[in-house]
């Protein structure tokens, strides 16, 4: 059964893919294009990561594949699409490195830390939010990003506020920090294995709500325009970073340096608008980032 | 996370109550299908059989699928927003009831061939006599095949529930926040004690396992024939 459902979405993406592209002749899925840079490995100095990887002319990333307009990936495609995928690019283009050399990984909430820790991934840009917890026992680096837990509810509902729902069933990802806030919130959390599962169940009815990250809801209204819409305040803080292994500390200000590079070259404001834009969420301005140790 | 043992308890509230409800459910609903099993009647025993094989041969996160996202589509009734039960800060609604409904009806299977063994396991005379004493199929089952079948079903009987007290975990993740997605939860705030937390976990269903296990030995003791 899940297979079918699996083909279902696929025949249904492809079909929304081609339809779109008989809409907006000539628009390109793939996001802007990131000029790598040369001879890369030369601004780097002996012994730090960085060079390893500019030596070795390819790097490891971790993104994820279900949110769409952050990291996404349907079964037609072969590179992930998405705001946290066009970041991953940037840092890899300054090391050299193009589009085709990065090795995706596909991440999920649960499998993070152990990919940094076991070496599986080299970065994580996977709405990575930064905690003091996380810091602990990976390196984050950012935020790049600052988003707020908001809510998804069909776009004929008269929900305006968190105090609409209250005592009322919202869902949202097993094992994520948007569970406990809707608990907090007052309203009854319902938690799904996928953003996909929960999404179904909004525009089914039998939730009334999807609550998370603001930044990922704008992705599903993106996807399901006309269907879905994103409401109320942000009731919640997250500081979306990139992650690194602790061990290599190094990393921390060149990751803060090519985001600041990024953002003040328009590379920023670029991926931003080819992803998230879709929403109507306006370009952020590129938050402050935390001092490396 | 690990010095908060309130939050710990908590997270297997959900794992027990789906326990105890499907549990109940699951042997009510198995013996009712052994019952029309071996039963006289042709057409119900055809049916049993052809229901138990069919759940038994299907995974039950197939079952889970089909109760939360297939079946609410096709009929409104399984949407289960009938029921809206709250005891204390346990919510018992349309995803607990889904939960509870594909756990029995998968367990339910498990419990009838458990027992099947059970009745087989009672000498074909003992029928024969309570039919000879004029006893109707009713009788003979709840009088004299039954109550022997049942004792000589309490260790698959066990392993059976053992088996539903683990696939509880599969609700997590399917819109009930039981133990499982509790533990993700956690792990997820807290990753710097990850291996800990997951150990607590472990731990938990393992004191569950034995609490189930000591129930069917003291009844395995307490029905031993001399």
């Amino acid at each position: 059964m899940r297979f079918t459902r699996t083909k279902a979405i696929i025949a249904t993406a492809g079909l929304a893919l081609s339809l779109a592209a008989c809409g907006n002749a000539g628009e390109e899925t793939e996001g802007p294009d990131v000029e790598a840079a040369e001879n890369a490995a030369d601004n780097f100095d002996d012994g730090t990561r960085m060079k390893e990887l500019a030596d070795a002319g390819t790097i490891k990333i971790g993104v994820k594949y279900d949110q769409p307009g952050l990291g996404f990936k349907d079964a037609a495609s072969d590179t992930p699409t998405g705001f946290d995928v066009e970041m991953a690019k940037q840092l890899a283009a300054s090391l050299g490195i193009t589009g085709d050399d990065i090795e995706w990984v596909e991440t999920i909430s649960d499998n993070r830390e152990p990919f940094l820790e076991d070496g599986t991934v080299d970065l994580v840009l996977a709405s990575y939010s930064i905690t003091d917890d996380r810091r602990k026992v990976v390196g984050q680096a950012g935020p790049y990003l600052v988003t707020g837990q908001q809510l998804l509810v069909p776009a004929d509902s008269d929900v305006a506020s968190t105090d609409d729902l209250a005592g009322q069933e919202v869902c949202s990802v097993t094992g994520s920090t948007s569970l406990e806030n809707v608990k907090a919130e007052g309203m009854k959390p319902v938690g799904f294995d996928t953003y996909s599962e929960c999404v179904e169940k909004v525009l089914d009815g039998t939730v009334q709500a999807m609550s998370t990250d603001g930044t990922i809801l704008a992705g599903y209204a993106a996807q399901n325009e006309g269907e879905l819409k994103v409401v109320g305040d942000e009731f919640s803080e997250e500081r979306i970073g990139v992650g690194y292994s602790i061990d290599r500390p190094e990393m921390c200000q060149w990751i803060v340096d090519t985001i600041t590079d990024a953002y003040d070259s328009g590379a920023y404001e670029e991926a931003f608008t080819a992803t998230l834009g879709p929403s109507g969420v306006e370009v952020p301005e590129l938050p402050e980032m935390d001092a490396c140790a | 996370m690990l010095d908060s043992p309130d939050l710990y308890v908590k997270a297997f509230g959900y794992t027990v109550f789906l326990f105890l409800v499907s549990g109940v459910l699951s042997v009510v609903l198995g013996t009712v299908l052994v019952a029309m099993r071996v039963g006289p009647v042709s057409v119900l025993s055809r049916a049993a059989t052809a229901y138990v094989t069919v759940v038994r041969n299907t995974p039950l996160v197939m079952i889970f699928l089909f109760f939360q996202l297939g079946a609410p589509k096709v009929f409104q009734t399984l949407r289960f927003s009938w029921v809206d039960i709250h005891i204390g800060p346990y919510d018992f609604t349309a995803f607990f009831s889904a939960a509870v409904v594909a756990l029995t009806l998968y367990t339910s299977c498990f419990v009838c061939e458990s027992l099947r063994a059970g009745i087989n396991a009672v000498p074909l005379g003992q029928a024969e006599a309570a039919r000879a004493i004029g006893l109707p199929f009713g009788g003979v089952m709840t009088q004299v095949v039954l109550p022997q079948a049942f004792r000589a079903s309490v260790p698959p009987l066990a392993s059976t529930l053992i088996a539903l007290l683990k696939n509880t975990s599969v609700a997590g993740v399917f819109g009930v926040i039981e133990a499982a997605a509790q533990m993700k939860s956690f792990t997820n705030d807290f990753a710097s004690e990850r291996t800990g937390i997951f150990i607590m976990f472990a731990l938990g269903y393992v004191v569950l396992v034995e609490i189930v296990s000591a129930v069917a030995i003291y009844f395995e003791r307490r029905w031993r024939i001399a």
